[in-house]
């Protein structure tokens, strides 16, 4: 009787243990994995349009604007929607300063003005060549260049936001021949933005593949879950739109103002679901198990734990350049690249030095989400590196965390008579433009064009300073088994030891106290070693005696 | 003439009390001067996390100490007292390079001489509540939301008097006895010989120790 009351309570015991340590072991993957499986297969699916069905799309279409017009017949609002965007307006005003492309400058190929129809490749929009641009226009909105599923329609880099209507060469004397898109085609298959049409341009930014922002490059179009947890095909496989989410053709998420910290947590659809381009969006305000992890959130953004390198894909990313070294020609009196092991540009005529890079450590920075903008016509002071885009924030900030950011650096040309950024006309507008660098090699032509074309005066000097640009990273989140370990910050040279404002464990500081207590503790040793060798001295000298 | 007398000092509780809370202070200072950032050791990681867990385990281990303390009286022994404490500073000082005898004699009632009484009592009512209360602090900044800084300073300062504590006992305890051990041995068995002129006097606790 009492061995089998014990069996029974034998088995009780080891059942429910075994039970209990089953429930851990399964409960959270399957918990988390769900529903975020869901979100992304519901992005992928769910139209109830099949647009191939639409007489008016049947085409054909000689021009971009007539597939608008097309469009717009069904979508009635859609192209005053996108008007009101930044990425019609290219204007943002942000308190008192008036930012958005048309107005900013960077240290890439520097500024949109006199520079038009190459730049205008990535307007949301068609024909703007120059300052003359009907924003106004509802068949300029390119609706294909975001709803294109076939992956055949391109923007031609020259062509001030239309695809090429004909077989064309670019760049010039490449060889290379970008041929018209099929409109109609593309026009009957539309749908929603995908990773390669948000990245044709943003992946794009600052000329080509992977230079500008370190963390978007065409890598992603087909990520594996490691280069990016959230967009890995193997994995979540998310497009932009699932955190980029839009409403009325706005766009959640921005580089004018960044959310640096997320105080309201999760959004919930339905409820407050305004946007979900932040961390915390989804994963909340204690987002970690341990404590601890948790008592970063409040200083410390996700990202630099979470995006530990940038450029981690196939991609290089440009780092440097310098603006000073163009303008060498060969011994035909042509321009010349000259690249590296790897293929990528490290000299070419028309824009000077490069250096890139894979796998960066980013730099830190306190950041709080408003820059302070370089922007044209802004004086500057030539005695120390320019910054472009000033990250505000400090440790005594609390809206303000730490954040992973790409330094560029570059050396770019400015007028050391006025101390303004130089505004040059780089790219040739048309057969008559002699003036555009990349024709003329010639700094002030092009300087005096490009000042000209934002009303800004020009000495007829040119001189070369050295700037920087701050790209917060919050793309490539790695998996969570990549996240940075404690000591990579907590340690005494750090990946945070620039940041000097707040006391952190783990790195030596309170230097007057460690003096201290060091010496204390030092003069105790030496008076135990002194008493006791007296002792010691003394105890030999009775005996002796 | 003096006897030697083997006599039961320090019962079961109280050496499984010095002997853990001895341990657990050594990890929390190895763990510890980690955390300031005077070395690498464990990794600056579980340096955290082992600190943590072993300041848990000392807050609990002082829990029952004090209960221990109050229910068996021996807060007593640690009640400060002027009576021959220049005596003990001065044997400290001069008298024990001239192999003069201790001025106060141990008995079970008396364990700590004057001067160990005030050490101890400072240890107990000074430097180990302000460890407690800045590690707390520290280990909950963001819940009680104290600046780390200024609370890290303190919790380290009180970690160095600590420390020099710890030297000044490791030699006290492995010096001045009549051999190395004499004072250690004690501590993990529970008896001493005493010293001790009269079994009258010894049984006499308040003679000696108030």
């Amino acid at each position: 009787m009492r061995t089998r009351k014990a069996l029974s309570i034998l088995v009780i015991g080891v059942g429910s243990l075994l039970l209990g340590v089953g429930l851990l072991l399964s409960a959270a993957p399957a918990e988390a994995a769900a529903p975020l499986a869901a979100v992304a297969q519901g992005v992928a699916q769910g139209s109830t349009a099949d647009h191939s069905k639409f007489e008016i799309l049947k085409g054909p279409f000689a021009t971009g604007p007539e597939v608008t017009a097309a469009c717009l017949t069904c979508h009635t609002e859609a192209a005053r929607q996108i008007m009101k965007t930044t990425h019609w307006t290219w204007e943002q005003k942000v308190q008192d300063q008036q930012l958005g492309k048309n107005n900013v400058v960077n240290n890439f190929c520097i500024a949109v003005s006199s520079n038009e129809p190459r730049c205008t490749s990535c307007h949301i929009g068609y024909g703007y060549k120059d300052r003359s641009f009907d924003f106004t226009q509802e068949t300029n909105v390119d609706c294909l260049v975001c709803h294109d599923t076939t992956n055949t329609y391109k923007k031609f880099p020259a062509g001030a936001g239309h695809p090429t209507y004909e077989p064309r060469e670019f760049p010039a004397g490449s060889g290379k021949i970008w041929n018209p898109p099929d409109l109609a085609f593309v026009a009957q298959n539309v749908g929603k933005t995908s990773r390669a049409t948000c990245g044709s341009c943003h992946f794009s930014g600052g000329g080509g593949d992977a230079v500008k922002h370190g963390d978007l490059d065409s890598s992603l179009i087909n990520p594996s879950r490691e280069l990016d947890v959230h967009m890995g095909v193997d994995g979540l496989n998310f497009t932009c739109a699932t955190c980029h989410t839009a409403v009325e053709h706005h766009i959640a998420g921005g580089r004018y103002v960044m959310q640096a910290k997320d105080v309201h947590g999760i959004d919930v659809p339905g409820k407050d679901d305004l946007s979900r381009a932040s961390c915390e969006s989804c994963h909340g305000l204690a987002p970690h198990q341990a404590r601890q992890l948790n008592d970063h959130v409040a200083r410390v953004a996700c990202e630099t734990c979470h995006i530990p390198a940038f450029a981690r894909g196939d991609q290089a990313t440009k780092m440097w350049w310098d603006w000073s070294a163009a303008g060498k020609l060969n011994a035909e009196g042509k321009p010349f690249k000259v690249k590296n092991a790897e293929g990528y540009d490290i000299y070419d005529s028309q824009k000077g030095e490069f250096i890139w890079e894979r796998n960066v450590v980013p730099e830190y920075v306190w950041f709080n989400g408003e820059f302070d903008y370089t922007v044209v016509g802004t004086k500057i002071d030539p005695t120390q590196p320019v910054i472009i885009n000033a990250l505000k924030g400090s440790a005594a900030d609390p809206k303000a965390r730490i954040w992973p950011v790409k330094a560029f650096r570059a050396r770019q040309p400015y007028d050391p008579k006025t101390n303004l950024l130089i505004i040059p006309n780089l790219f040739p507008n048309s057969p008559e433009d002699k003036e555009a660098y990349w024709r003329s090699f010639d700094w002030i032509a092009a300087a005096q064009t490009g000042m000209a074309s934002v009303n800004l005066p020009f000495s007829g000097e040119i001189a070369f300073v050295e700037s920087v640009m701050y790209w917060p990273q919050t793309h490539m989140v790695a998996p969570k088994e990549m996240a940075l370990d404690c000591e990579a910050c907590h340690s005494t040279n750090g990946r945070l030891a620039a940041l000097t404002d707040f006391y952190m464990p783990g790195r030596l500081q309170h230097e007057g106290l460690t003096t201290f207590g060091t010496a204390l503790v030092g003069v105790v040793l030496l008076g135990v070693l002194g008493h006791g060798t007296l002792r010691l001295l003394l105890r030999k000298g009775a005996k002796k005696s | 003439m003096q006897q030697r007398k083997r006599t039961f000092i320090y019962p079961l509780f109280e050496r499984f009390w010095h002997w853990s809370q001895a341990a657990l202070i050594i990890i929390l200072g190895l763990s510890g001067f980690e955390v300031h950032g005077s070395y690498r050791l464990f990794g600056f990681g579980n340096a955290v996390r082992i600190h943590n867990t072993a300041a848990a385990l000392l807050l609990i281990l002082v829990a029952f100490t004090i209960f221990w303390h109050f229910v068996t009286g021996q807060w007593k022994q640690y009640v400060p007292t002027t009576k021959n404490l220049g005596a003990v500073i001065r044997y400290y000082a001069i008298g024990i390079f001239k192999h003069e005898p201790h001025p106060v004699r141990r008995t079970r009632y008396a364990k700590l001489n004057p001067l160990q009484k005030l050490v101890y009592l400072g240890f107990k009512l000074l430097i180990f509540p302000v460890l407690a209360t800045t590690g707390l602090l520290y280990m909950f900044a963001n819940t009680f939301d104290v600046p780390i800084g200024p609370v890290a300073f303190l919790h380290a300062l009180g970690a160095f008097v600590l420390l020099s504590f710890f030297i000044v006992h490791l030699y006290m305890v492995l010096t001045t006895g009549r051999t190395p051990l004499a004072h250690l041995k004690p501590m993990i068995t529970g008896w001493e010989e005493l010293e001790e002129e009269s079994t009258a006097l010894s049984a006499a606790p308040e003679s000696s120790a108030d």
